[in-house]
């Protein structure tokens, strides 16, 4: 691996983990926008600290001045969204949206103006619109590690006032906490990140390396601490598949390849994460579904087994599905799931289908019985609420339903409850 | 026409036509959709004209406005799906159609045509030069396609006024009435997208979300009617295309970023200067209204107990200056008399002091 490679790599890594840890605080203090605003407001400042430099006789492109810039322009940007905010009836998304678009252009006049007066020295600046990570230098990559640094101590040092900022305000300020002062410094921890950001991946895609993999790692945990820790791994997991990418061929841009990774995580928390993967969520619906279309189908053959009181006998295909228009899909699940046979167009009921059967219908009419003799509800407001509540209540319950209601031999409509399958 | 006329006009069409979906994304609260939108496009345009190999009208409107209406969509079901919350939705999603769009533009399109530079803040600067032959007319071909832009979403706030009025002020009332407030912001959404992409060429992708949000949120500072809010907000954008032509005149700069810094301009002077919502007007009423309390709070130690003036500064324990001059006023205005050298509050003072304390 070529040592200018290395050097990519370590920057997109460093700054991978501190915006992602950082941006756990933007993410749920829902300021996510606020670090896209903070990118752009840094523009103006990089212009005019280049034109400082070039005043003064300071090397205009030296990494702190453009920095410091940056940092300046970006908290005078904060400060005016938050002074909006409180003196008008603008809401937030007009305040960053203000802030943010006239900066940038103030940004984009300024640098026009620097092509034309800057003698050509100028060139590079515009790096810092979309990024361009393999111009890093190694001492970038220290000073950035440096900088990093510093944020995470703060971040460790003021861990409890901001862990009470971000999710009570209002008891942090009666524990004593000073909620303006941290505050503050949340938001000009989050400048820095942003400013180191500014030269690998741009103005643009910096609000994605702050947000998306906090984003990313607030699927996989309820706590503060493993989600900072996860987003910061994150984080740099991306950051370090972009440029690697980026290196194997040539016209592939570092920054958009990390915001790419990092969505691509993102993606895959949102699908497969333990407990709020949407994955899994699509699976138990689809079973609930399956298990619905099932019951409801043993329910039907068991209603025509009570017309003619043979439960478990042979029946036509086309009668059973006249009940209730049911689907050829729940036969076939009920036959693969092993609750009946089915030879041609005839459906036999095997005794762990009758026993279902008899459990359906036996919930569905303890449930009516429940709802007319507790609730006190009309007999014509029972039936639509059991149908849902047949395939949900479990035995237990039932049973305690049935004692409670002593035993009742019909329901409200006069039918037979069932209690187990016929013989 | 000369030059100058074309930019400016160019310019004020660009600003009109954005204001006016610009003002219902501010009263909507969701001025960033318009912000994600405007960056999403990009993709859309690349694709297009991967395809078709030009930057022909219709497969960039088509491609710019799927893109848009995607980002939307996007944003609302990761959203919707309780795993994100709207703010990081929209942080997330588009970032990253950006990056797409920036990879493919990289990666695969002829940098002649079609640069990063372009559609980050394009430049209205040569909206003169680029020419359209109109059925033997030679026009330049942004100021006409904007003053198009600007027609249609004129004709379409007309149209659906009173639907766009009651959804964005009351969904739910919208909804009751039979108008579909999910159907509207779809359209409202897919006229920002198109907007988006008519303003590419002059003014790109991030400087638009000035033209669309801050004519409007300055109006917005002015008045509570819409109709005088679009109004005015379309006034605010072309002003400032006029001024924002003389300031890049001037620094020999960029015209598209001039404009927004003259919209940035007027939204600080009204910020300041509005009768209601402005910064002096609220400094000056709480001044009246602490003078308002005072007067009353005098009269109605007066109205209690008759006070010779020498006494009322220590019983009020106020600096003696300022009794004198709070004295004098309510002497003037015939609030308190004089008896047997009391100073006692009058009928007019008593009502003074009603109307303060209501």
């Amino acid at each position: 691996m070529s040592s200018a490679l290395l050097t990519v790599l370590a920057g997109a890594m460093v700054l991978g983990f501190s915006a992602g840890t950082l941006g756990c605080f933007a993410v749920l203090r829902r300021h996510s926008l606020l670090g896209d605003a903070l990118a752009h407001a840094a523009l103006p400042g990089v212009c005019l600290a280049f034109l400082v430099g070039m005043w003064s006789g300071i090397d205009p492109k030296h990494p702190l001045l453009l920095g410091a810039g940056a940092l300046a322009t970006a908290w005078i940007g904060t400060l005016l969204i938050l002074g909006i905010i409180r003196t008008t009836r603008l809401k937030q998304d007009a305040a960053i949206g203000i802030v943010l678009s006239v900066f940038f252009g103030a940004g984009t006049v300024l640098l026009s103006y620097l092509e034309r007066a800057g003698g050509g020295q100028q060139a590079g600046l515009k790096t810092f619109l979309f990024g361009q990570a393999a111009a890093l230098t190694r001492g970038d990559v220290v000073a950035m590690s440096i900088f990093a640094a510093i944020m995470l101590g703060t971040l460790v040092v003021c861990y409890r006032p901001f862990k009470l900022l971000i999710f009570d305000p209002g008891h942090a300020a009666s524990l004593g906490v000073n909620v303006r002062r941290y505050e503050i410094i949340l938001v000009s921890l989050m400048a820095v990140a942003v400013v180191l950001g500014l030269r690998t991946v741009g103005v643009v895609l910096m609000a994605a390396m702050l947000v998306t993999p906090a984003a990313a790692a607030r699927q996989w945990t309820d706590r503060l601490g493993v989600m900072i820790i996860l987003a910061g791994l994150m984080g740099m997991t991306a950051g370090a598949a972009g440029a690697w990418i980026s290196a194997l061929e040539t016209r592939m841009p570092t920054g958009p390849l990390i915001v790419l990774s990092a969505t691509a995580l993102l993606l895959v928390s949102l699908l497969v994460s333990p407990r709020r993967g949407l994955l899994w969520s699509w699976m138990r619906r689809r079973r609930n579904r399956k298990r619905v279309r099932i019951e409801n189908l043993l329910k039907d053959m068991w209603r025509l087994g009570e017309q003619d009181s043979r439960f478990g006998g042979t029946r036509a295909l086309s009668d059973v599905m006249a009940v209730r228009a049911a689907s050829q899909r729940a036969v076939g699940d009920a036959e693969s799931a092993g609750f009946m046979r089915r030879h041609g167009t005839q459906l036999t009921l095997t005794p762990k289908g009758l026993a279902r059967a008899a459990r359906v219908v036996r919930n569905h009419r303890i449930w009516e019985s429940y709802l007319s003799h507790r609730l006190d509800l009309a007999d014509d407001h029972l039936h639509r609420d059991a149908e849902d509540m047949e395939h949900v209540l479990d035995d237990e319950v039932i049973e305690q339903i049935d004692d409670a209601l002593g035993h009742p031999a019909n329901d409200p409509h006069g039918r037979p409850i069932p209690r187990g399958a016929p013989v | 026409m000369s030059d100058d006329a074309i930019i400016v006009l160019t310019g004020a069409a660009c600003a009109i036509a954005c204001a006016i979906p610009g003002c219902f994304l501010v009263l909507r609260g969701i001025s960033l959709i318009g912000d994600a939108i405007s960056h999403a496009v990009l993709p859309g345009i690349v694709i297009a004209f991967l395809i078709t190999g030009s930057l022909a009208a219709w497969p960039v409107v088509i491609g710019a406005g799927a893109l848009g209406l995607l980002t939307v969509f996007l944003i609302e079901s990761l959203h919707r799906s309780g795993r994100v919350k709207e703010d990081a939705s929209i942080a997330v999603v588009f970032p990253a159609l950006f990056a797409l769009g920036v990879l493919l533009l990289v990666r695969y399109a002829d940098h002649r045509d079609l640069d990063q530079d372009c559609v980050l803040y394009g430049e209205i600067l040569l909206a003169p030069i680029a020419r359209l032959d109109l059925f033997g007319w030679d026009v330049s071909r942004p100021l006409f396609l904007l003053t198009v832009m600007a027609a249609l979403n004129l004709a379409f706030v007309v149209t659906f006024f009173k639907e766009l009025k009651l959804s964005t002020f009351d969904a739910g009332l919208a909804a009751a009435s039979g108008f579909s407030p999910v159907l509207l912001h779809y359209l409202l959404t897919g006229v920002v997208s198109l907007t988006t992409v008519a303003s590419f060429e002059s003014v790109g992708a991030i400087l638009v979300v000035a033209f669309l949000i801050v004519p409007a949120a300055t109006a917005y500072l002015l008045t509570d009617r819409l109709g005088l809010m679009l109004l005015l907000a379309m006034g605010f954008g072309a002003l400032s295309s006029w001024l924002g032509y003389m300031l890049a005149v001037a620094l020999d700069a960029s015209g598209a970023g001039s404009m927004t810094v003259a919209m940035g301009g007027l939204f600080i002077l009204v910020w300041l200067l509005a009768p209601r919502e402005g910064v002096l007007g609220r400094v000056l009423r709480v001044r009246r209204r602490k003078h308002r309390f005072a007067l009353a709070l005098v009269l109605e130690h007066l109205g209690r107990e008759p006070t010779a003036e020498s006494d009322l500064a220590p019983a009020l324990r106020w600096p003696e200056q300022r009794i004198a001059e709070l004295v004098q006023k309510l002497t003037t205005r015939g609030f308190v008399a004089t008896r047997e050298g009391l100073l006692v509050t009058t009928e007019a003072g008593s009502d003074f002091v009603r109307d303060v304390v209501d």
